[in-house]
């Protein structure tokens, strides 16, 4: 036994599903929603279970469904959904050290990564728990896939999703999608002066001008948004606001 | 069908693609640390993009307002109240519903 190990036994994947059970419980609902609007976006019953099995990805399924929905086309469908996704790329990568075996299973354990299984595996120091991950991972998994499917195959029990106000779900579920990225990271707990090798591990001082950048970057994302919405297409406003993300690129 | 289709699976690649790309191209090395805030900084851009085009938005592009407005405003409450995410959705929803139903 390690002297640094500071958990007396180090976490199973038990332990990941077990942390990950009350959020699993909201992913089947919020994958019911997606079910039922999925279907009322004119996508089906197996299209849309086949996307939470594939992708994996609650906030970019949901823009490439209402995208479609709006008529916005699937090139800017795709181009939204990619954009959203793209912060997997960094998530990865802080990920990368901590996943063992073969590249294979590797690349298949990456695929358990979503915001929820990524914030609940985080260790001290910036790694993140393999066992934890895939635990979590695979609970998220079964109850947003479980859901998609209920939802797609109640969504004709539905009678119309605008009477029961489920268009106005769509931008709700953002604002609490959003609200979670502007919140402090209580997982960045750990102090490091080498921000610059670690950028997950931050002090508390950086970690409130990290809080406040994201801010600018929703702020400006919603100015963009605002201001191309009267002359450009749906989906187009989407995918100029990303640009707003180049406030982060400041110096820090 | 076919468009839909396509979207699926073409999100569904690029997403797979996105999410094992780090541990299959980790070299020992990371990206500069500009890069890395900036990546860090999309998801509240997007998504802030997001609640504005889906709560104003028409059917077709400009600017629409109707009971989704009244649900967003519903859901801010909801989440100053610190409610679970199911909560928050469902309050939007009968709100707009609610509005809808005696407007």
């Amino acid at each position: 036994m390690s002297r640094r190990q500071r958990a007396p036994v180090a976490p199973g994947y038990r332990d990941g599903v077990r942390a990950a059970l009350p959020i699993g419980i909201a992913a089947f609902a919020f994958g019911v929603s997606f079910g039922v609007l999925a279907r009322s976006a004119g996508m089906g019953r197996l299209a849309p279970v086949v996307m939470s099995l594939t992708t994996f990805a609650g906030s970019a399924q949901f823009a490439a469904a209402s995208i479609l929905a709006a008529g916005g086309g699937m090139a800017t469908a795709v181009a939204a959904a990619v954009l959203l996704n793209l912060r997997y790329g960094p998530m990865g990568l802080s990920a990368a050290t901590s996943l063992a075996g073969p590249w294979w299973l590797r690349a298949l354990t990456a695929q358990l990564m979503v915001d929820e299984s990524w914030a609940i595996a985080q260790r001290d120091e910036g790694r993140i728990d393999r066992h934890l991950l895939v635990g979590a991972g695979l609970l998220l998994l079964v109850g947003w896939v479980g859901g998609t499917a209920v939802g797609a195959v109640a969504g004709n029990l539905v009678a119309d999703p605008a009477s029961l106000g489920l268009d106005a779900a769509f931008p709700a579920l953002f604002l609490a999608l959003l609200a979670g990225q502007l919140a402090p990271r209580e997982t960045q707990r750990t102090e490091s002066r080498t921000g610059s090798e670690r950028p997950r591990v931050v002090s508390r001082g950086a970690s409130w001008v990290k809080e406040r950048s994201r801010l600018l970057a929703a702020v400006g994302g919603a100015l963009i948004a605002l201001a191309l919405m009267p002359v450009a297409g749906p989906g187009i406003p989407i995918i100029a606001a990303s640009v707003a993300c180049l406030i982060g690129a400041r110096r820090s | 069908m076919t468009a839909v289709w396509i979207t699926v699976v073409a999100v569904g690649l690029a997403t797979m693609a996105i999410k094992a790309a780090g541990t299959l191209l980790l070299g020992g090395r990371t990206l500069p640390p500009r890069a890395q805030s900036a990546l860090e900084h999309l998801a509240p851009a997007l998504l802030a993009a997001l609640v504005v085009t889906q709560a104003l938005g028409g059917s077709g592009g400009g600017f629409a307002i109707d009971a989704r407005l009244a649900g967003l405003a519903a859901a801010t409450v909801a989440l100053l109240l610190r409610a679970p995410l199911l909560l928050v959705i469902t309050v939007a929803a009968a709100t707009a519903a609610a509005v809808r139903a005696f407007a």
